[in-house]
């Protein structure tokens, strides 16, 4: 019984139940009919397109067709529309609202009148895709209310709605409100005294100016920005691996704290690497798009997770800058918008260009490091050439010998083993070598096998090269870019007997970097006892698994090319050509391949000849390079490399050259950060039927869609170009997407509900005209976000009181009116920040790698997890770092985080979902940081507020809630001390756990204590204190 | 995956009748009226906007409950349910140049030599089901339920082909079959969550949170990871030092100081928040007392194999169970450890070992105590593995062109097998099932039509098809 109630209850339309004493008026065509046939059915029953043969955009197709005037139930389009045939009901794939049903049928039964006009006007554009204009200010009747243009637009409207704005908010509820919508952190007890005290005219803006100069403005405002870029610390998919990509995330709060203009920082993000001079900052920047998932499980093709990462990109242009939806143009034509199937892919096209680049990057402290061991190395070199005047003499008789009877190698192009990689794809390159992508097994043995016509194959030269798309460039794809070798072996056959296989006896091996035997790095641990190691080229032909030739030569030198050649001990000849088996052990690397473990060589090419004093080229590939420029004709810069290598080869130079190796190995390692690399060689872009990379349709050029604003003049026609487009001032919809963001960060809506589509499908504004001289005046203020924030914070709307009484939260449920002042529960990161703040567990300091706060480590094992990650709980200051710098797997979220509707950063998310759910009550009540934070902040109380309890309860309330209690709760919190007192004095109930270790101040006692961490908790657990009120 | 417009487009606490707010939560009146809302009585016992409030199909339907066993690593059908006499007359050969026309593997070159099926098969119950000697168990329950042997997919890797089983897309961002369900018919248990999620065998399965997770729908209807030991959910037990009664004690203080707040400021959100930490409470309890097996009668516990205390899938099946004994909308089972790329016979004879007991007597126990009528239970991997061999002779590889999968109770036909596929088990050349077929299937049985189960987000109506799939009039009752 009570359950049918409920369901009754619950399947009665909301505006049913509002709208039951409003007398519906008579439906009118252009207002209450079209909107509907426009945004519901002219996607199939249009201009463009006619299912079934039928639009709905003009009269003489409809009226005596499929509507007769006056009678609905006769009319096809009614029946179709409410379901009353056996036939499909229309629209396909959902239905209309119970109302607008309802309006088409009585628009129907009255005669069904369709003014000729609107059939002969032109369909009008589409409000968002016109460029914003300044509009005129509103008139107002209470103007005295008014603090700024936002407020006239506002009461405008409220006026019109017959409704008044609420008193401005009392002070620190407002400051508290400030504080946790500028920097995400409550304000703390001094900061409410100083500004209660504070009695001057421009108090509050004071606050607002010490806010948005703080650090902390940064971090709260890129956390909103890094859910559109989908930022996480992991690669997702199966393998999910750990990805040191936190540089990026620093930029973004760094760009908020310096208040990069918004045009900048969004071509920063797009084509940062593309403008001239690029900084380091700014080819982090790039970071945005390379936000993407990477699947690395066993077996998957590279390329076709290369598209999904390029969908993924152009989603969250979409989403997070243009504020329209493009998905669905991946496979079609927009079925609403204008957006056309090809305009996806000419988009597409200008960002199909680059490599999927890792890059090293240094901290400002590390960038000194290194230019002082550069700044060393060039003195030491100086003082060389000073010391002997005849150097040049000396480095040109060097380089004639070292250019003169060089070896002619022969490159091999093998086809690979598909079994014998482990699930590596080992994909052909241009220049005949192999580049490694996809999974990384830590230990497989590669086969190659090849065809040749060579008589007495003497030697085979192994290069292991750089790319782009190799960890920090290569040549390895261990996550410092380096491999290793664990043996090179050879078979071979005649052409003729191509199963008749023997080994070929490798005699000697060289190679241009032999490093001292050391013992293999942790990361390459394999449960094993095993002594392994890595050293010279000698370990890749001793027949032992547990040794391996290596490429790393040391912070600073690790990511070059290197090559090492194997001498056969008798030449190899066979009449009618030979089959050559190649074997590459990799078997360095670690024990899981689900994690950075690989120890792999990253981009392999082979070579023979039949040269039998082959050896390896010693000079350095770069300097190679360099020989083969005349004299002449080279710069200073590469007379310097020459020289850098050079000196290395004189023996007399022994203590410089070892002085400055010393130096070198004080070289930063740095980190490591996914950009975009720009090819040299573009690829061709194609349009995808249905979006399969495997159906390339036609061939499509860079460009952008029509229905926007045209390409700016002098634009690049490469990604900067775009990105010059995208935040060009007659761009319809960049900066509304953005301070409509803004405003849904403060009011909980934006003024587009939908932040993330604007088009036609997206809602309507509920206050265009504001909507539009918000952009106008953010473009006309160069685009400064801080301007803008203080435009929103100091307007009356914002001040407003949220307390709402029932009749206008009838009136206005969402508070789209904005009659009232926000009032909602604060993102993931915030809850929990205002546990640690309010107890002063906070560590205050930003940025750097993310870290470990605690977690239930079988989250991160099998079965849980798809494989076992690594997640060292830190015990140090780190545990209370902000949530922004927690570390996100994308696959295993922050439990915390993910139960107050954190995204996870699998696809770009401009708009949170505010759920309130159980889960959550047992976070707060029962996770272990929240329960340190309890127990601290009584501790904090117990110790500075003094003796008294009122003293206290008012210590903690203020910290915890910028306010003091009133009457009732003094009465209910005091109330429960008492209890918990009297509880915790009962020997049958041991204090010492919940206390937990704690150092308590002199005069308080164990059960005292506990009843505080009690109370601590209760504060701590409000709807109120996890609430912007 | 929290990503959506929720709180304004779907359910919003917000969005509660006039009638509910102003007489039941006494807004202006302070907290006397809402106090009642928390009394012993059964009175409004949630929100009538509760975003899981049960809610009625479509059009009537048996099926109301889902239990899903997910074979993640995607099970062999050569080696359990597809027998194919000429695969092994051609073991040792190169496939047919034509099949292979366009087909990619995901490691082998597609032209590896065939491999013979390496178990014995034979016909089993009055329905003459054809299955291996792996699956003893199931053979005893084989009239029981509906084999589908012509299931097909787009996906040979594993996170997509996972993703597309669950959320019928190989993207990430979508809602879960398991989300899908319990938006569309609410959760009958206040005391548990609407959607639990499981996880067995050697590790999680590839596609990770995202198999359950809500996509753009209210992360309400999120699968929350329940553990077969220790804390079934997290953050369930009170900290150290908080016993029963202070739990008790804080959780009053909180609600009154809650009710004092909805007093002061009128917003019925903070109705909602008292409602979550009542039913936060009521879980600490409910939730243990699911957990304890041990209250099952010895008979149970050896039909399942299930060990209290000791985490297996058998386990997991007896909670599986139990959960649907509550009002659990659905339950999903991962059992990952299907990925034979090598040791095939070992490893499937062992994860065969491991969970064709407990599967069966899930059957059995379900419709012994007339819950499979009911409850729609769905058995099977993200695709096939390939007839050709990978890895010496021990090894498939993956395969999305043919599967067998099974399905019983919730209004499916029992004692049928549907498809077939080529000698090879290559290609289904009969009843062919794609991954929407089977979702809209699933849906139908749940008394939805799949293409009328639908949420607008970005400005279009999606569903757990797309814009594909076709019912299985065959596989129903």
């Amino acid at each position: 019984m009570l359950l049918r109630h409920r369901l009754l209850l619950a399947s009665i339309p909301l505006a049913a139940l509002l709208c039951i004493e409003a007398q519906e008026p008579k439906p009118d065509f252009s207002r209450d009919i079209q909107p509907v046939f426009e945004k519901s059915c002219y996607g199939c029953h249009g201009a463009a397109t006619q299912s079934a043969g039928l639009r709905l955009d003009q009269r003489d197709s409809v009226i005596g067709k499929v509507v007769t005037p006056g009678d609905a139930a006769h009319s096809e389009l009614y029946k179709r529309i409410a379901g009353l045939t056996k036939d499909a009901r229309m629209p396909m794939g959902g239905r209309l609202a119970a109302e607008d049903i309802a309006r088409i049928k009585s628009w129907i039964d009255a005669g069904a009148a369709w003014p000729e006009q609107t059939t002969q006007a032109p369909v009008k554009k589409h409000w968002a895709f016109i460029p914003p204009v300044r509009p005129a200010l509103p008139a107002v009747k209470d103007a005295k209310w008014v603090r700024n243009p936002i407020d006239r637009f506002v009461l405008a409207k409220l006026e019109t709605e017959g409704l008044q704005p609420s008193p401005e908010a009392d002070k620190a509820t407002l400051l508290r409100r400030l504080s946790l919508d500028l920097t995400g952190l409550p304000p703390t007890p001094a900061e409410v005294d100083a500004f209660l005290k504070d009695r001057s005219p421009h108090a509050y803006e004071k606050q607002v100016d010490r806010l948005l100069a703080s650090p902390h403005y940064g971090e709260k405002w890129a956390r909103q920005w890094l859910d559109g870029a989908r930022y996480a610390d992991s690669d997702g998919y199966e393998k999910d691996k750990p990805r040191f990509v936190w540089f990026y995330r620093d930029w973004v709060i760094n760009a908020f704290n310096r208040n990069e203009p918004y045009n900048q920082f969004i071509i920063d993000q797009l084509a940062g690497d593309l403008e001239p001079h690029a900084t380091q900052a700014q080819i982090v920047a790039t970071g945005f798009l390379r936000n993407s998932m990477i699947n690395e499980e066993g077996g998957v093709e590279p390329e076709q997770f290369r598209m999904e990462a390029m969908f993924d990109r152009i989603d969250a242009i979409g989403k997070g800058m243009l504020g329209l939806t493009v998905q669905c143009s991946q496979c079609h034509n927009h079925k609403y918008d204008p957006f056309k199937q090809v305009d996806y892919y000419r988009i597409f096209a200008y960002l199909n260009n680059s490599h999927e680049a890792n890059v090293a990057v240094y901290t400002p402290e590390e960038d000194m490091k290194r230019a002082e061991i550069l700044r060393r190395t060039r003195e030491i070199e100086g003082e060389l050439k000073r010391r002997n005047p005849d150097w040049q003499d000396r480095m040109a008789r060097w380089e004639d010998a070292a250019t003169h009877n060089q070896t002619e190698w022969t490159v091999i192009r093998p086809e690979v083993d598909d079994i014998s990689t482990g699930g590596e794809k080992y994909i052909p390159q241009p220049d005949g070598s192999l580049l490694g992508q996809g999974y990384a097994p830590t230990k497989h043995r590669l086969k190659l096998t090849a065809n040749t016509e060579m008589k007495n194959i003497a030697a085979f030269r192994l290069e292991v090269l750089t790319d782009p798309n190799l960890p920090l460039g290569g040549p390895g794809r261990s996550i410092k870019g380096t491999g290793a070798l664990t043996e090179f072996e050879v078979e071979e056959a005649a052409a003729s007997a191509p199963d008749k296989f023997t080994k070929v006896k490798i005699a000697r091996a060289t190679a241009d970097l032999n490093m001292p035997e050391t013992p293999l790095a942790p990361m390459f641990y394999d449960k094993t006892n095993k002594k392994r190691v890595t050293g010279p080229i000698e370990f890749a032909i001793d027949g032992k698994d547990e040794t391996a030739w290596t490429t790393d030569a040391g912070p600073g030198l690790r990511n070059q090319p290197r090559k090492a050649v194997f001498n056969a001990a008798g030449p190899i000849s066979n009449d009618g050509g030979t089959i050559l088996n190649i074997y590459l052990s990799q078997k360095h690397g670690g024990w899981n391949s689900d994690d950075n473990q690989n120890n792999n060589l990253g981009r392999v090419r082979l070579s023979i000849t039949s040269d039998a004093s082959a050896v390896a080229d010693p000079v350095p590939a770069n300097v190679r390079e360099i020989l083969a420029i005349p004299r002449e004709q080279r710069t200073e810069l590469q007379n310097e490399a020459v020289f850098g290598y050079f000196r290395t080869t004189v023996p007399e130079w022994k203590d410089e050259n070892e002085t400055i190796a010393e130096l070198w190995k004080g070289y930063p390692e740095g980190s490591s950060q996914l950009v975009l690399e720009e090819r040299t060689t573009p690829r061709v872009t194609h349009r995808l039927n249905r979006g399969d990379f495997l159906q390339p349709a036609e061939v499509v050029t860079p460009g952008v869609p029509g229905f926007l604003n045209p390409l700016p003049p002098n634009a690049p026609p490469n990604r900067l170009g775009f990105a010059e487009w995208l935040v060009a001032r007659d761009s319809p919809t960049t900066a509304r997407a953005y301070v409509n963001r803004l405003w849904q960060a403060y009011f909980g809506i934006g003024i587009v509900e939908t932040s993330e589509d604007f088009g036609t499908q997206g809602a309507k504004p509920s206050h265009p005209e504001l909507l539009d001289w918000l952009a106008v005046e953010f473009m006309d203020r160069g685009w400064d976000v801080k301007a803008m924030q203080r435009l929103i914070v100091t307007s009356a709307t914002y001040r407003q009181s949220s307390n709402v009484t029932p009749d206008l939260l009838q009136r206005d449920p969402y508070n789209r009116l904005l009659a009232r002042g926000p009032r909602f529960r604060v993102d993931a990161e915030i809850v929990r920040d205002i546990a640690l703040e309010a107890s002063g567990l906070l560590n205050p300091k930003i940025g750097g790698p993310s870290v470990y706060p605690p977690a239930p480590g079988f989250l991160f094992l099998p079965p849980a997890s798809y494989g076992p990650k690594v997640w060292n709980e830190a015990h140090d200051a780190d545990r209370y770092r902000r949530a922004i710098y927690t570390f996100r797997f994308r696959s295993v979220p922050y439990p915390m985080l993910q139960t107050f509707d954190a995204p996870n950063g699998e696809s770009s998310c401009v708009r949170r979902g505010r759920s309130n759910t159980p889960l959550q009550a047992l976070t707060t009540l029962n996770e272990p940081l929240f329960m340190e934070s309890a127990r601290a902040l009584a501790v904090k109380t117990m110790t500075e507020a003094g003796g008294s309890e009122d003293k206290r309860l008012a210590f903690a309330m203020r910290r915890v809630l910028a306010r003091n209690p009133t009457a009732e709760e003094k009465t209910e919190l005091l109330g429960l001390l008492e209890k918990e007192r009297a509880h915790y004095s009962d020997a049958a109930h041991d204090p010492a756990q919940l206390i937990a270790g704690e150092t308590l101040p002199k005069n308080a006692t164990p059960p005292e204590a506990a009843a505080w961490t009690v109370v601590s908790r209760v504060l701590l657990n409000l709807d109120e204190t996890i609430t912007k009120e | 995956m929290p990503c959506h417009d929720a709180q304004f487009r779907g359910f919003t606490p917000k969005q509660i009748s006039r009638r509910w707010f102003f007489e039941q939560c006494g807004v202006g009146l302070g907290a006397v009226a809402l106090s009642e809302l928390f009394g012993a009585t059964a009175k409004a016992e949630t929100a009538p906007a509760d975003p899981l409030a049960p809610k009625p199909p479509q059009f009537p339907a048996k099926a109301k409950n889902v239990i899903f066993l997910f074979m993640a690593g995607a099970p062999s059908h050569l080696e359990l349910f597809d027998y194919k006499p000429q695969l092994a007359k051609y073991n040792g050969t190169n496939p047919p140049p034509e099949l292979l026309k366009g087909y990619r593997a995901a490691f082998i070159n597609p032209n590896s030599k065939l491999l013979g099926p390496k178990f014995k098969f034979a016909k089993y119950g009055q329905s003459g089901a054809e299955l291996s000697e792996l699956l003893p168990n199931l053979a005893t329950i084989v009239d029981d339920i509906a084999i589908v042997k012509g299931m097909y997919t787009d996906a040979f890797n594993h996170a997509p082909g996972q993703l597309l089983m669950n959320t019928g897309t190989m993207q990430f961002g979508r809602p879960s079959m398991g989300a899908w369900v319990t938006y569309g018919l609410g959760s009958e248990s206040r005391d548990l969550p609407a959607f639990v999620v499981f996880s067995s065998g050697k590790k999680g399965p590839s596609g990770g949170d995202s198999c359950w997770g809500s996509g753009f729908l209210p992360t309400v209807y999120q699968g929350v990871q329940f553990r077969s030991a220790g804390d079934p959910v997290l953050y369930l037990s009170n900290p150290a030092g908080i016993d029963n009664q202070v739990q008790r004690d804080s959780l009053d203080s909180i609600r009154r100081l809650n009710q004092m707040r909805l007093g002061a400021t009128g917003d019925p959100e903070i109705a909602t928040r008292i409602n979550s930490f009542e039913m936060a409470f009521r879980m600490q309890s409910s939730a243990p007392e699911l957990m304890d097996i041990s209250k099952e009668s010895k008979a149970t516990l050896d039909m399942y194999g299930a060990e209290p205390g000791k985490p297996s899938f058998a386990n997991d099946c007896l909670l599986a169970r139990r959960l649907v004994e509550r009002g659990v909308r659905f339950v999903q089972l991962y059992h990952e450890a299907w990925d034979q790329h090598s040791q095939l016979v070992k490893d499937i004879t062992q994860n065969c070992h491991d969970t064709d007991r407990a599967a069966a007597a899930l059957i059995r126990d379900l419709k012994q105590r007339g819950l499979l009528d009911h409850t729609l239970v769905v058995w099977g991997g993200e695709f096939g593995r390939t007839p050709m061999m990978q890895g010496g002779d021990d090894g498939r590889d993956h395969h999305p062109n043919a599967f067998t999968m099974w399905m019983a109770g919730g209004g499916i036909k029992p004692g049928i097998t549907l498809g077939e596929t080529d000698d090879l088990g290559f290609n289904v050349v009969k009843d062919k099932v794609h991954v929407h077929d089977l979702h809209a299937t699933m849906l139908q049985l749940l008394g939805f039509d799949h293409t009328k189960l639908t949420y607008k987000f970005q400005g279009r109506p999606f569903r757990l098809t797309d814009v594909h799939g076709e019912v299985v009039k065959e596989l129903m009752a």
